[in-house]
């Protein structure tokens, strides 16, 4: 999927629990309603930072697979509370 | 001095150690879980009897080592002030050990406090034929180590996918463990091979719009060890719904074990000389019908 016009976040370079640190920071920079596209492993950072994303009321909206095994994941700023 | 009845001592909780007359207390305790008032007596107790520092044991429990033999009856005292009694050894049901499970941990599926504390109650230094060991982990990622104890319990989810409310934004696929998830985001399309599935629960808590409703229940694991031998425990039910199920099993469970046991053989031993089916065709009788899934 194409990050361009999107924010972007790679992940794939820190270790738990830094990718949801990492993950918050960016998405904060974001307005309510803006899509941010993080860039993350496989294992634990595509189990556990969606889940966080969803607990701090941000909607995951894609998921993508890359060739390289790591993900795409598309998340909506707020998007749990509109 | 009147002869020492260790193996009396040594039920209630007292580690007979290499310096003669000295004890090292365990304390009974359940899922690692005390208060500070309790810290602050077991503190005393170990600064005033013992050596001034206590023995977290593997299994969550505090021992107090250097306790004398004559000091026995006032260490009860003082503990008992507090709400704190002498742990178990020997041929009996030990420490049930938990996670914190759902009310403290993001991963938890079951409240493992509250469950450990009613295991407590109702098996806590049950007389047997040899240890037997209960444990409770809050989901699948199993930081309690289920399949180590004689029955392990597991928190595990039952997931029912709902179509409508579904974006197949493909999170839950890429999660699922099991692959058991399928998704055509094309075609809008869900596959869900649910004879994979591990009931872990990771769709059901990642999904943003609610799509995966998950309903908690039990796994039940039979025959661990990790001792001399080394044994994983064995899942032979399904997923349990109601508490009281887990409760019958375990009842059950532990009547086969004093009736079938030989003394000094630990619970997966008797299962594999007496049959696994044995045990099975046991567990599903108590289940009977009212068996939830």
């Amino acid at each position: 999927m194409a990050n361009q016009g999107k924010a972007f976040v790679d992940i794939t370079d820190v270790i738990c629990p830094m990718t949801f640190v990492k993950a918050k920071v960016a998405i904060e920079e974001l307005a309510t309603g803006e899509v941010l596209a993080i860039k993350m492993n496989d294992g634990e950072p595509i189990q556990n930072v969606p889940r966080s994303l969803k607990e701090e009321g941000h909607k995951v909206i894609s998921v993508t697979r890359n060739e390289d095994g790591t993900y795409l994941v598309l998340v909506e700023k707020d998007g749990l509370h509109s | 001095m009147a002869r020492v009845d260790y193996k009396e001592l040594k039920k209630g909780g007292f580690m007979r150690q290499v310096q003669k007359d000295c004890f090292s207390m365990r304390l009974r305790s359940v899922g690692g879980h005390l208060t500070v008032e309790q810290l602050k007596t077991i503190s005393g107790v170990a600064e005033k009897y013992g050596q001034g520092y206590i023995h977290l044991t593997s299994r969550q429990g505090i021992e107090i080592p250097y306790i004398r033999l004559e000091d026995i009856a006032k260490v009860k005292g003082e503990l008992a002030q507090a709400g704190l009694e002498q742990g178990a050894c020997g041929p009996r049901v030990r420490t049930v050990t938990a996670c914190q499970g759902k009310d403290i941990c993001p991963s938890g599926l079951i409240d493992t406090a509250t469950l450990a504390r009613e295991l407590d109650a109702r098996y806590f230094a049950r007389d047997l034929v040899h240890k037997f060991k209960v444990g409770v982990t809050g989901c699948s990622n199993n930081c309690l180590k289920a399949e180590e104890n004689d029955v392990g319990i597991k928190g595990g989810m039952k997931p029912a996918w709902q179509q409508e409310l579904c974006s197949f934004c493909g999170l839950c696929a890429a999660v699922c463990p099991a692959k058991a998830i399928e998704i055509d985001k094309a075609a809008q399309e869900l596959r869900f091979a649910e004879h994979a599935c591990q009931y872990c629960g990771k769709c059901v808590k990642s999904c943003s719009m609610g799509a995966w409703m998950g309903t908690a229940g039990y796994l039940l694991f039979f025959g661990g060890m990790f001792g001399n031998k080394i044994a994983i425990a064995e899942r032979i039910l399904p997923l349990l719904h109601n508490k009281e199920e887990v409760f019958r099993v375990i009842d059950a469970t532990l009547e086969f074990f004093n009736s079938y046991g030989k003394p000094g053989e630990r619970f997966r031993l008797t299962v594999e000389r007496v049959g696994w089916a044995s045990l099975e065709k046991l567990l599903w009788e108590v289940l009977g019908n009212g068996q939830s899934r």
